[in-house]
């Protein structure tokens, strides 16, 4: 082994130092996360102090590190693939334990549980054997050759993505819309997916002022707040509908976005970004102390349930002169209706705001922020007004989070202002960075993965975080400028078919 | 008739006065070249007809209307179109967004014809037709440039340095084509310039700027045999 360390770069006491210093970083990480434990005992509450996971915490990032270097100076490949297996267990080992809460120090959880049933013996040894097969298997020597093949291969994905976006997209459609058939039981499932496309009809609204316009609005969450106190009061206050009340939430978030838009569209970058952080803060300071109008932090409860456009309610318990949505189909009465349609409710909100944003981008309006976001001066030199065209997408992008709004507090039936902390507009933001500023389909996949992944690894408690945050900084490092970070022109030209198409637009 | 007339034009750079008194006017159907080194202020008075930034004194008059006090984007829509220095054409968008964006404040009935128009000059720019704008030449840039210029139906086109960092071969085409542009469209052409030699030989008419005063004024061949002109701008070059 020193004489293949000897041949290559790294020789054997910096290897040594290497591996030591990666033990040090993993033993300083490890000790506050896994290390120390508070237990609720009989007692009251105790700390208990869990070296073995520190131990394997340890062994794995320096087996697995060892494994690395294995593979930069290129020594045996199967030495590769069998450190990197190790450390893949022991990783798998440490969580186990983790979860297991029992602190045995011999025999490893994992060969345990490899060996209760036939079963697991088998996923076991699958799950082996993939790790260690893939391990062996892309660690080539990489030479330039493979490195153009993997380029060539990334750019080949891309265009197939970009080749096939309609079909991609109708393809996502259609599974939001059967997906209340596949998991129509699971209220959970449902309550998720509800919730991920509330996030996806926010970030696609944003993504008007920040993907197409380049307008980085800090304080979205302000007209999602006004959508849903417009909603609440109007219904509380006037006995309105829901569908009477959706379309003026959306027109009161759309002139909020015009009223805060006048006076900062001047603004541009940081300056821009600051004064619509503190419009958002406004808007909840406000609602915070009006407590005559909001209710202040008690929020406003009970808000009206929409009812199925007005024909049939969904109550167990109809009023009088109503009737059941249940009674109107002829079914059983199920709390479900109510929720799926919830469901299909927020579908469409959002599928319209994708088809308006799309619509919008071929029209010259849509070219016109776009141009905005690329050159001001160019814009103006060609007689677009920029004062103008920043404030309609503003007041677009507000009023799309205004119905989002509105959405959002006749679902949850109770709004207070700790709905609408900085912090919603940071994660609504992060959504659009992350799938690609501009891109509707990049939204989507980053409100999953924003949104719904933390939802469903809620079992991994406060970890769900930490994962998430490395899940963030991983993305940002292999796809800096987002998940789908191309633009395509909305208009491409076969040579043969230009007459037809240039008739078509403009 | 004068198209465009500047009379007593002075702008400001906070105190920085960089325009100090400009008389000039551009006639109906002239090349007017305006000639100067390095921060002599061209550029600046090119932008203050433009409006951006706006003239502290004096008047600017656009067919006999004072468009000094204007916004840039309304001068713009009178029919005064420019390339302006460093192109700036919008890298990201295909050479076809860049041309509609151009036209965005026409009457679409116009648009097939006048990208027609701007294909014969550049039939270039008809090749890239889906590539997007960055990813072209430089000579390509400053053709699309000065094609999304034309798309505004202007009846006066400012250039900024069109010969900006290209290489000569290229320097000639795009000025041929300026030419062509005003003999065959009737197009009034104010160019800003530091190629002398070429954007003299040119134009109809030239100024020469010096430290933000006109210092010199003539028709083209006229500058071209000044001696003072060819010391200063064409000696050693070309």
């Amino acid at each position: 082994m020193s004489a293949a360390f000897a041949s290559s770069r790294t020789n054997g006491s910096e290897v040594v130092k290497e591996l030591a210093f990666f033990a040090v970083i993993a033993l300083l990480m490890s000790v506050m996360l896994l290390g120390v434990e508070t237990v609720d005992r009989p007692t009251g509450l105790e700390l208990a102090v869990r070296w073995d996971l520190v131990l394997i915490a340890i062994g794995a990032t320096v087996i697995g590190r060892l494994g690395l270097i294995f593979r930069r100076e290129n020594i045996s490949r199967l030495g590769q693939a069998v450190l990197i297996t190790l450390s893949a267990v022991a990783v798998f080992e440490m969580f186990v334990r983790f979860r297991e809460l029992d602190d045995r120090w011999v025999s490893p959880v994992f060969l345990d549980m490899v060996f209760s049933s036939v079963v697991s013996t088998i996923v076991g040894i699958a799950f082996v054997a993939i790790i260690f097969a893939t391990a062996y298997f892309t660690m080539k020597d990489k030479t330039s050759a493979d490195v153009e093949e993997s380029a060539k291969l990334s750019s080949k994905i891309q265009l197939a993505y970009r080749s096939n976006t309609k079909k991609i997209g109708l393809i996502g459609i259609i599974f939001f819309i059967i997906f209340p058939f596949i998991f129509g039981e699971d209220r959970s499932a449902i309550d998720l997916a509800t919730l991920v496309m509330i996030y996806i009809m926010l970030g696609w609204g944003l993504n008007i002022v920040v993907g197409l316009a380049g307008l980085l609005d800090l304080g979205y969450v302000a007209f999602y707040a006004v959508g849903a106190y417009s909603y609440a009061l109007l219904s509380q206050n006037f006995d309105l509908s829901f569908w009477l009340c959706l379309p003026l939430a959306g027109i009161f978030a759309a002139s909020f976005g015009i009223i805060l838009g006048f006076p900062v569209l001047r603004l541009r970058g940081d300056y821009l970004a600051i004064v619509t952080l503190g419009f958002g803060e406004i808007i909840r300071v406000v609602l915070i102390n009006w407590y005559d109008l909001t209710g202040g932090p008690d929020g406003i409860s009970s808000i009206e349930r929409p009812s199925f456009f007005g024909l049939a309610d969904f109550s167990r318990r109809v009023p009088e002169g109503t009737i059941g949505f249940n009674e109107l189909f002829g079914m059983e009465y199920s709390s479900m209706h109510r929720l799926i349609f919830l469901y299909y409710l927020i579908l469409v909100l959002a599928l319209v705001t994708n088809f308006v944003t799309l619509r919008l981008r071929k029209l010259p309006i849509g070219r016109a922020w776009e141009a905005l976001r690329e050159d001001e001066i160019a814009c103006r030199s060609l007689g677009i007004n920029p004062t103008n065209t920043k404030l309609s997408a503003f007041a677009i992008g507000a009023m799309f989070g205004g119905f989002a709004g509105a959405f959002f507090a006749t679902r949850q039936g109770f709004i207070s202002p700790e709905s609408f902390t900085f912090l919603e507009s940071a994660v609504i933001l992060a959504i659009v960075v992350l799938g690609g500023m501009g891109s509707q389909i990049g939204v989507v996949l980053a409100a999953i993965v924003m949104i719904g992944f933390p939802e469903m690894f809620r079992e991994l408690a406060e970890y769900r975080m930490l994962i998430f945050g490395a899940g963030i900084v991983a993305i940002m490092l292999w796809r800096p400028r987002g998940l789908l970070s191309f633009r395509d022109p909305t208009i491409l030209l076969n040579m043969s078919q230009k007459e037809k198409v240039a008739g078509e637009i403009k | 008739m004068s198209m465009l007339k500047i009379e007593g034009v002075h702008t400001f750079y906070g105190n920085i006065e960089a325009l100090k008194g400009i008389d000039m006017e551009v006639n109906e159907g002239e090349i007017v070249t305006l000639i100067g080194a390095n921060g002599a202020g061209k550029t600046t008075l090119l932008m203050t007809c433009c409006g951006s930034p706006q003239a502290s004194k004096g008047r600017i008059l656009f067919e006999g209307q004072d468009i000094s006090r204007m916004p840039m984007h309304e001068i713009c829509q009178l029919g005064i179109q420019q390339s302006p220095e460093g192109r700036r054409i919008f890298p990201r968008m295909s050479v076809y967004e860049n041309l509609q964006m151009g036209a965005i404040t026409q009457d679409p009935k116009y648009f097939n014809s006048d990208i027609e128009m701007v294909f014969d000059l550049f039939p270039r720019l008809k090749e890239r037709i889906n590539q997007r704008a960055g990813t072209m030449s430089g000579g390509e840039q400053q053709m699309l440039a000065i094609g999304r210029a034309l798309m505004g139906r202007p009846r006066l086109l400012l250039l900024d340095e069109p010969s900006l960092g290209l290489a000569p071969l290229i320097v000639k085409q795009i000025f041929e084509t300026v030419e062509k542009i005003n003999r065959e469209k009737k197009m009034t052409v104010f160019l800003v310039e530091q190629n002398a030699f070429h954007a003299l030989k040119l134009a109809h008419r030239g100024y020469v700027m010096v430290n933000g005063n006109i210092t010199l004024s003539g028709t083209g061949a006229e500058l071209l045999a000044n001696p003072e002109v060819r010391a200063a701008y064409l000696e050693g070059g070309h």
